[in-house]
């Protein structure tokens, strides 16, 4: 049954790291699983916990935010927000009932295309194996 | 009510080879807001942007979607093309079909269903588009450079001659910095204060340039183009309007005995002083932890008794001295700063083995300057500063406080391998009996004629390179004695010295925290300030307007402090170029009614584009600055209270891009 299925992602992308990123996928031709479907955001620290759990409310199975690497945030430091705050999302989704292996944070610069394919990849394998996620018990 | 447009591009056949254009627009048919939707081979050229610009007007859309290529390729081309149709630009969006779909996905029915997804979430993004504006604001298109070392001279001089005011605060009371210390330069070995003190001179006397030495900033306020700048005028006890520099109260001033600063503590300086005999300006100042006169002021304040002195004042022929001269601040208003702070060398104490900086006859590589100089402390004699005696055999440390762990200085300093050499060369041609001996690590002499020089002070000079770290350094017998080890030979050595030099590294100038903290730029764990890109933005912060030069941002040698000097002056003129700065219409926004001024925002915000603002009742709240604000979002996904919005990527956006994927 879990080879049948085909996890639902979405994934935040910073506009100038990861998003450029799975441009330069594209601009390669480096093919990937297709479940993501991709949000520009200014900035990794601009995704609000909120955003996520709305996601799996609406029937996600799995939520990537993806931004620059320490240190190279365009806004100098924003992942570093992005990370303090997936911290404290691993706690609302406990809460909410929802498998810490269905979110994500990586970071992957804009030269990494290969990487861009390897991490979804990856983090899609990773969900389908986890199987649907049910809609959260509680809402938000 | 939303009249959206959907364009699907063929891109030629690199969507359209995987993906069913023609299907996926009309699928898009369906989803809420859509009034029209078609497909063309390449929307990006004139024929396709007419085809959209056209369809403005027949199906009177007021929202645009363009499925192509990624937003980072052609955003620009499609928000001008539906600004000639009369649309605002920011009422377009573009759903990237190509790079994050038709190019890394084969299967034709993956990709069209794929491409289908995307932008219903484009669209259900459009239908909550604003229209956006871009802000105009005025500049003062005046400049203020910080340091006036060679790099802020530099600068100061290429903006003044570019026709635009300059204002250069330097906090020591003569401009100059290191290369003003310097007693030649190498590798050309040209006489240092003959090629610089020119340009102080010209730089004292341009019709352009206000300078203010012996004067510190206090605080910058406000944003590129507009900054609020507090200068500290220190008191000089001398009224520099009426003081003609003739010289008599520095060479009266009885207390004579204080370390000149600008000999390293080589010579002595009386309290009224100018710093060497070229300083720019050529007035003296008073200072006042020495003077007699102040201190004796202090003291009666106190209710103490000290001797008066007062010799200046009535020697003075012009009446110039001020005793009741106080510190000044001076609020001035730039478009644009240059961060020329410089540097500091390595304070070598720290070091047990090299005898803590007790040791009398170990120097730096600065005080060697200072000996060398024939206006220095000695008049050019290299002496011991222990006895007076002529050393005749002088050992040189490279790294010192550099390349070093152990001392929380891993980098290297760039420049003490040429200095050293510069030095061992120089040592020999003002005493040819002179021996010279160098312990590095490795020589780094990457430049034009670098190499070659000091291969030129081995082979011509005679200086014995020991490759190695020295371990120790011990007086004995009123010599030196240096214990190492040769690594190439792999064997230990022992030298004796009259004189240790040591390369001293280059630390970030004193106080370089505090002046990027007070400008509000970003800086690295070493005080040197961070570049906004460290290659392809060399000379700019992260804060716009703020560029830097010199070895504020790391160890740099003359040439290259003044390139980059030049370079952050032709960024300023272009800045200054314009008559209004266009600022960015995606920032965020503060919705005054929900804020509960927790100022959370304030704390994230990288670039300090909070405000606070007491509304009339009271409530103090946040405000953006909005020409300040880079829009990265930081402070709307802190503030709990939803307060916040980012525009052009609001919460609203982003949920209904959310729902329109799953819900579908
Ligand atoms: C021993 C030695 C020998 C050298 N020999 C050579 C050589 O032969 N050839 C060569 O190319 N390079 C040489 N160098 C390197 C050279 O000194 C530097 O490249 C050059 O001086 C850098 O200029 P700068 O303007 O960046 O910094 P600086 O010369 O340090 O000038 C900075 C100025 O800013 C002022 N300042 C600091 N903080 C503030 C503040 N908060 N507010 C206001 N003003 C402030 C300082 O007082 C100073 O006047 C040598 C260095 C050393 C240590
Ligand atoms: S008052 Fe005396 S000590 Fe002070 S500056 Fe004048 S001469 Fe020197
Ligand atoms: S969007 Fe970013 S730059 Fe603008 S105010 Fe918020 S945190 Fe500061
Ligand atoms: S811009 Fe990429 S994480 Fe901030």
């Amino acid at each position: 049954m879990t080879s049948e299925f085909e996890p639902r992602i979405v994934g935040f992308l910073c506009n100038w790291c990861s998003y450029a990123g799975a441009d330069l996928a594209g601009t390669s031709r480096t093919s990937y699983a297709p479940n993501i479907r991709i949000i520009r955001v200014p900035c990794s620290g601009r995704v609000d916990p909120l955003f996520i759990a709305k996601a799996f409310q609406e029937g996600a199975d799995g939520v990537m935010v993806l931004g620059c690497h320490p240190g190279d945030c365009h806004y100098v430091e924003g992942n570093y927000h992005a990370r303090r705050r997936f911290a404290v999302m691993h706690r609302l989704l406990d809460y909410l009932g929802v498998d810490k292996g269905r979110v994500m944070l990586e970071w992957v610069s804009a030269s990494e295309g290969a990487r861009f394919a390897r991490v979804v990849n990856e983090f899609t394998d990773q969900v389908r194996q986890l199987g649907p996620a049910k809609r959260p018990v509680h809402s938000f | 009510m939303p009249r959206i447009g959907v364009f699907v591009c063929h891109c030629g056949s690199n969507i359209a080879a995987t993906v069913d254009c023609a299907g996926v627009a009309e699928a898009t048919r369906g989803f809420p807001g859509v009034v029209h939707a078609a497909d063309f081979k390449y929307l990006c050229a004139e024929t396709g942007q007419n085809l959209i610009r056209d369809a403005i007007a027949e199906h009177r859309l007021n929202r645009v979607v363009v499925a192509s290529c990624s937003p980072r390729m052609h955003e620009p081309t499609f928000r001008k093309a539906v600004a000639q149709a009369g649309l605002n630009p920011y009422l377009m969006e573009m759903a990237n079909i190509r790079e994050h779909c038709s190019w890394v996905h084969a299967d034709r029915q993956v990709a069209t269903a794929k491409a289908t997804e995307i932008i219903r979430m484009v669209v259900a993004k459009v239908a909550r588009n604003e229209p956006l504006t871009a802000k105009q604001v005025g500049l003062t298109k005046r400049l203020l450079v910080i340091g006036g070392g060679i790099a802020g001279i530099q600068a100061a001089l290429d903006v003044a001659n570019a026709g635009y005011q300059v204002t250069l605060v330097e906090r020591t009371p003569t401009i100059g910095g290191k290369m003003a210390m310097l007693d030649k330069t190498f590798p050309t070995l040209d006489c240092s204060a003959c090629i610089l003190t020119p340009r102080m001179v010209e730089l004292s006397q341009h019709p352009n340039i206000e300078l203010r030495t012996y004067a510190e900033v206090l605080s910058v306020k406000g944003f590129v183009g507009n900054f609020e700048v507090e200068i500290l005028q220190k008191a000089r006890k001398v009224n520099h309007l009426t003081c003609t520099g003739c010289g008599t109260c520095w060479q009266k001033c009885p207390e004579k005995n204080v370390p000149s600063e600008f000999d390293v503590g080589m010579g002595r300086r009386t309290a009224s002083y100018i710093p060497f005999p070229q300083a720019v300006p050529n007035k003296p100042v008073s200072d006042t932890a020495n003077c007699r006169s102040v201190r004796h002021l202090a003291a009666k304040e106190r209710g103490e008794k000290l001797m008066e002195c007062r010799v200046c004042e009535k020697l003075c022929p012009t009446k110039s001295i001020d005793w009741e001269q106080k510190d000044e601040i001076i609020v001035d208003r730039f478009g644009a700063i240059i961060v020329a702070n410089g540097y500091d060398t390595f304070d070598h104490s720290v070091y047990g083995e090299y005898g803590y900086g007790k040791y009398p006859d170990v120097i730096t590589g600065l005080q060697l300057e200072r000996l060398m100089n024939a206006s220095g402390p000695t008049k050019g004699e290299v002496v011991r500063p222990s006895d007076g005696k002529h050393p005749h055999s002088v050992v040189f440390l490279a790294c010192v406080g550099s390349r070093d762990d152990k001392v929380g200085r891993p980098y290297c300093s760039k420049i003490c391998c040429m200095y050293t050499a510069k030095h061992a060369l120089m040592l020999k041609e003002h005493d040819p009996n002179i021996q010279t001996y160098v312990f590095y690590l490795d020589i780094r002499a990457a430049g034009r004629g670098y190499e070659e020089f000091v291969r030129r002070v081995q082979e011509e000079y005679g200086s014995t390179y020991i490759r190695g770290r020295v371990s120790w350094i011990y007086p004995q017998d009123g010599k030196l004695i240096i214990k190492g080890e040769d690594t190439l030979l792999g064997r230990p050595v022992e030298v004796e010295a009259d004189l240790v030099v040591l390369a001293t590294g280059i630390t970030a100038a004193s106080g370089a925290v505090d002046l990027m903290q007070t400008i509000g730029i970003s800086y690295d764990t070493y005080g040197f300030i961070n570049e906004m890109h460290p290659k392809l933005r060399p000379v700019e912060t992260n804060t716009d307007g703020v560029y830097l030069a010199g070895c504020a941002s790391g160890p740099k040698d003359i040439p290259d402090s003044v390139s980059q000097a030049s370079a952050a002056a032709v960024k300023v003129c272009g800045l200054f170029s314009q008559d209004y700065l266009t600022t960015d219409p995606m920032t965020s926004v503060v919705d005054q009614m929900k804020c509960v001024g927790c100022f959370l925002c304030e704390e994230v915000c990288p670039f300090r584009a909070v405000e606070r603002e007491t509304l009339r009742g009271g409530k103090v709240v946040a405000r953006i600055n909005e020409s300040v604000c880079k829009g990265c979002g930081l402070c709307v996904a802190a503030c709990r209270g939803e307060a916040l919005n980012l525009k052009g990527f609001t919460d609203q956006q982003l949920l209904a891009q959310v729902t329109a994927l799953l819900r579908a």
